[in-house]
């Protein structure tokens, strides 16, 4: 199981949990489990979200490698200038 | 004690990278032979025009176009009922009905049709032949305002599912970050600030307007020239919105005259390929700078409440922030960057971040370098300022005291790796600027900026020409240097002079799919791929000496420009250089080429500290900009020339932002100021050398250690300025811009 942080708006769809635990061993897998665990995040997770790993941030690579005891942030899809 | 570059640096030595080389576009520029959007012409082409919403909120009853259509040289004209009905995302729907409204104009200069003629005398006569019926109505565009009950709606159910029940129907969503307990931070602390801040839009201030040229034959196969971030995002929204395969839209960006985020987006091309179609002629559209300031994305204005509590040695108990962003007529403000980097510099246990995206009748923002920080950062930053100064206590030293450090939990969730925050403010406390005397009604501000940067998909190809000089092609517009950046790149690795080198940015069809030129992402993602796709073509060259010399290419090295036998069987050949490499590739096999396709991601996060003197007239409320010192990490800087100007542009941006620049709309709703004449941006009178210091602390993410430069330094002037003007005229300044009847008024009311 992978813990994940997620941000406190999400908080309404998990339960008022901050933090859910999910199955994964990939960021796909991760991504996958939030939205069967909690349908409620689906939309957001449809428009779009970037994920930090052990304080990378990654935004679309399904197969990136997720540790059990890897720090994992849920953050808002990042956008630039 | 100061970390300077070398100090900080631990990566290779460089031959090329880290160079002030000539930069290839620079002849071509400054002769006014370079081919900007509004450059491209095509045999037959007719012009194309735009009408706009003269109102700031109306439903659109009815587009008449029948005389239009009739008048001799007309030959499209064009609504978004002409639009394919194609169910599209609801990115990408805002997205066509910001290019053409449907039910409602939702803002002064709202586009609802346009037309192809044969002279731009007789589009514009067409224009005036259209007739609209309107049904105008209420409108808001004050952030604060848009939220009272009983304010004009934009959209009935436009919010998403985060904005709780019974909010305003102009919220469109609500964005929570942070940790700690806020009451109970606040209580440990010696004193609390509670303070509101505002700031206005402003524009991306770019110097070439928005232009295309749009064909579209009767086979389906469709071109569009135009200046935009990235042409791959054009071609991809316009054959969204258009019902068309990408394969059979070739987009070609143009050199390009600034672009700061604003060009992310598209505004007249799919306008352009509807007429060219409609018209079966080329159809070229170039906007007036008033359009481009009615029209085109300013970034959002902001409302932002802050509380910050602090102890008597200047340790941050708890932070909090409110933060209002309107984003225009459509959801999108960057009001969850701003809630996410508001407090992204300091090592908080409490802090908490909201931010709500607020509709209002304004045109659709744009991305705006680091969207959504630098208003963030102004509330922060003045704030911390406001507690530091109110203790006695040194503004540097506070912020030293309270830096996020690696092992530092963000205020937005992640533990920060090694960042390089630190090292800013403590070579800004070093330099000479900061103990520099001031003279009388002058003051000194500081301020830290935070930025994320990122990766996305890239594509490099790198050509062997037979003479042994080097092209690469890659995918994204040139907007910071990315040309004289990639070929520096391919140099260092391929071991040539960069003079061998020439890079051009390539059209859609040439190259797999590029991310926009955005989120300081270039110089980082693309610089990696065009380092992968020369070490291929090494791998190929190592692969054709070795045939010659008749050994296994694993015991070829390659060096210094060259290949060399290596290890112990090898042999004692002389090396073969690139050229004698190339001049042979048909012998050996064919052309050698390199290429790398990918996703880089693990951009690494940006820090910046700067410092500003000013000047304020206290007769007249003016302010003057003496002295400015930017200090940000760079990661490794490959052309220092090009990482300044970064640096300056973003203090320059910031210094009209914080001075100047404002979006002024008259009760009717009407943009009051849509020229240069009367939105004001900084010139090069009114600004000193701005100085710089480039920290160099790698980024393990990318193999020269290069990380993005190009946004982080607009996060931090807004408030480094307002600190300074704050010490100057003795009185606290919270509303942006600090024109000078602003900063009179303040005086007089103190």
């Amino acid at each position: 199981m992978v813990k994940v942080k997620i941000w406190g708006s999400l908080a309404a769809f998990t339960d008022d949990q901050r933090e859910v635990e999910v199955e994964a061993s990939t960021l796909r897998e991760l991504l996958q489990g939030l939205g069967t665990s909690y349908p409620g995040l689906k939309p957001q997770l449809e428009r779009g979200v970037s994920v930090s790993i052990d304080g990378r941030i990654y935004n679309d690579s399904w197969f990136q490698p997720i540790e059990p005891e890897s720090e994992v942030v849920l953050l808002a899809r990042l956008k630039g200038g | 004690m100061a970390l300077d570059s070398k100090q900080v640096l631990d990566t290779r030595e460089f031959k090329v990278v880290g160079t002030r080389v000539l930069r290839p576009d620079g002849v071509d520029k400054v002769t006014g032979k370079a081919r900007f959007g509004a450059d491209i012409t095509a045999p037959g082409m007719l012009v194309g025009l735009v009408l706009r919403s003269p109102h700031a909120h109306a439903k659109i009853k009815s587009i008449d176009t029948s005389a239009a259509e009739a008048m001799d040289g007309v030959h499209a004209v064009v609504t978004a009922a002409d639009f394919p009905n194609i169910e599209l995302d609801d990115f990408t729907a805002d997205v066509r009905d910001n290019c053409l409204a449907g039910a409602k104009a939702l803002y002064d200069g709202h586009a609802v049709a346009a037309v192809a003629a044969s002279s731009n005398h007789i589009a514009k006569k067409a224009l005036k032949a259209i007739k609209v019926d309107y049904e105008v109505l209420d409108h808001v565009t004050d952030v604060d305002e848009a939220i009272k009950p009983g304010a004009p709606v934009l959209h009935e159910g436009g919010g998403n599912e985060s904005v709780p029940e019974g909010s305003s129907p102009n919220i469109m969503a609500r964005y929570e970050f942070g940790h700690g307990d806020i009451e109970a931070g606040l209580k440990k602390a010696d004193r609390v600030l509670e303070r509101s801040y505002k700031t206005e839009a402003t524009h991306q201030g770019y110097i070439e307007p928005h232009a295309c040229l749009a064909t579209m034959g009767p086979d389906g196969q469709a071109d569009l020239w135009c200046c935009t971030q990235g042409h791959y995002m054009v071609r991809n929204t316009c054959a969204a919105i258009l019902g068309l395969d990408q394969g059979q839209l070739r987009v070609t960006a143009s050199e390009i005259g600034g672009g700061f985020g604003g060009k992310t987006t598209v505004f007249l091309e799919p306008v352009a390929m509807m007429l060219a179609k409609k018209s079966s002629r080329p159809v070229k559209m170039v906007m007036t700078r008033s359009e481009v300031l009615r029209a085109t994305g300013p970034t959002a204005s902001s409302s932002v409440d802050i509380r910050i509590g602090m102890t008597k040695d200047g340790r941050i108990t708890a932070a909090a922030a409110e933060l209002r962003y309107q984003g225009g007529a459509y959801a999108g403000s960057p009001v969850e960057f701003g809630a996410m980097s508001a407090f992204a510099p300091y090592d908080l246990e409490n802090v908490q971040t909201i931010g709500w995206d607020v509709v209002t009748n304004r045109p659709k923002q744009a991305a705006y370098r680091a969207p959504g920080a630098p208003m963030a950062a102004f509330a922060v930053e003045s704030a911390i300022d406001e507690l530091a100064k109110g203790l006695g206590l040194d503004p540097l030293e506070v912020r030293l005291k309270n830096a996020a450090r690696e092992g530092t939990v963000a205020s937005y969730g992640p533990t920060y790796p090694a960042i390089g925050l630190e090292a800013t403010l403590r070579t800004a406390k070093d330099h000479p600027h900061w103990t520099a005397p001031l003279g009388e009604n002058q003051g000194r501000g500081v301020a830290c900026g935070f930025w994320f940067n990122f990766g996305g998909d890239t594509c490099v190809s790198l050509n062997i020409t037979p003479d042994g000089t080097v092209t690469v092609s890659e995918g994204n517009p040139d907007i910071g240097g990315s040309r004289a950046s990639m070929s520096m790149m391919a140099a260092e690795e391929l071991g040539i002079p960069y003079e061998k080198v020439r890079t051009i940015v390539a059209d859609t069809g040439s190259l797999g799919q590029n991310e926009v030129t955005d989120g300081s992402r270039v110089t980082f993602a693309v610089g990696l791929a065009t380092i992968e796709a020369a070490r291929a073509a090494k791998r190929e060259m190592c692969k054709r000496a070795a045939m010659v010399w008749g050994i296994e290419p694993e015991a070829v090295e390659w060096k210094d420009g060259a290949a060399h036998p290596a290890g112990p069987n090898a042999g004692t050949h002389p090396p073969m250089s690139l050229a004698e490499i190339a001049e042979i590739a048909s012998n050996t096999g064919g052309p050698i080429a390199g290429h790398h396709e990918a996703n880089p991601e693990g951009a690494g996060v940006s820090f910046a500290t700067h410092m500003v003197d000013t000047e304020v007239d206290p007769e007249t409320g003016a302010v003057k900009i003496l002295r400015y010192t930017v200090f940000q990490d760079a990661g490794k800087a490959v052309h220092p020339d090009y990482v300044e100007g970064q640096f300056q542009g973003g203090a320059v941006q910031g210094i009209g932002w914080a001075l100047n620049e404002e979006y002024i709309y008259g009760e009717d709703g009407v943009l009051q100021n849509a020229g240069f004449l009367d939105y004001r941006i900084p010139v090069a009178s009114d600004l000193p050398m701005i100085d710089t210091v480039i920290l160099e602390i790698p980024n393990p993410g990318h193999p020269y250690g290069v990380r993005g430069v190009g946004e982080t330094s607009i996060v931090p002037p807004l408030a480094a300025i307002a600190n300074s003007v704050s010490a100057a005229s003795g009185v606290r300044m919270t509303d942006l811009p600090m024109s000078p009847p602003k900063v009179l008024k303040a005086i007089q009311d103190q």
